[in-house]
């Protein structure tokens, strides 16, 4: 099986570079001919992690393998840790600040988007210590 | 509705327009970025009033044909750049969001 391993920084409040490490992918996936709809989804549930780690943890690394039918993406950080997992899976909850909504995120779609728009989310986090996110989306 | 025509209804000031002939096919109207990620549909005419640099990714990312940032909000440099970078089109329009879709429906 092919896999194409592709490695990101994602800087802490930073919104002038969020969404470079998700776009990147896309093109990537694009180029390799992948499914719109999958190439959206990727795209979406990338860009939210992202978002969330330059909000909430001070930016992290992202690795992305591509295989021939499904991408795997780990979203790594050492911010403080979701404290209540539960919570934050709720559509509509949001610890984000004023700011942060003025930009148009807060929406409490953040988590809940990722796990709508991936086929596997493995959510592992410590109050702390960080979290990983490990997303994988199919592309048929 | 061609992207040209439709920055000439809403007397719109273009910020950017790659492809003057690109068509726009429906409509979402939406500040929240998660919400327009969720349901923008591609080649839409994306209605906000947001005007930060995070627009163009999520434009990018949905693509939609065209932002309109309605109600004489103004552009962020930052995002004024973007766009061009990305080749994304966005027009600047002074009517309130209700009346700008109210006039994209009307002349489709």
């Amino acid at each position: 099986m092919n896999c194409i391993h592709v490695e990101f920084e994602v800087p802490g409040n930073n919104f002038l570079s969020a969404g470079s490490a998700s776009d990147s992918v896309k093109s990537t996936l694009k180029k390799l001919g992948v499914p719109s709809s999958a190439v959206r989804r990727v795209a979406i549930a990338m860009y939210e992690a992202e978002i969330n780690m330059v909000i909430h943890a001070g930016g992290g690394r992202c690795y992305a393998d591509i295989f021939d039918d499904h991408i795997k993406i780990v979203m790594k950080d050492e911010g403080n840790g979701i404290e209540n997992l539960e919570l934050a899976m709720q559509e509509g909850y949001s610890t984000a600040s004023d700011d942060v909504r003025n930009l148009g995120f807060g929406a409490g779609m953040g988590l809940p988007n990722i796990k709508t728009y991936s086929d596997r989310l493995k959510i592992d986090t410590e109050v702390g210590k960080g979290t990983t996110l490990t997303i994988e989306v199919d592309f048929d | 509705m061609k992207l040209a025509e439709l920055a000439k209804i809403l007397n719109a000031k273009i910020v950017n327009l790659p492809d003057p002939n690109a068509e726009a096919e429906s409509g979402y109207c939406g500040d929240f970025l998660s919400f327009v990620m969720q349901r923008a549909p591609e080649k839409s005419a994306w209605f906000t009033v947001m005007t930060n640099v995070n627009v163009a990714a999520v434009a990018s990312l949905t693509e939609v044909a065209v932002v309109v940032v309605c109600e004489g909000s103004k552009c962020d440099a930052a995002l004024i750049d973007r766009v061009r970078t990305q080749n994304i089109a966005l027009f600047e329009t002074d009517s309130d969001i209700f009346g700008a879709v109210k006039a994209y429906v009307n002349g489709r």
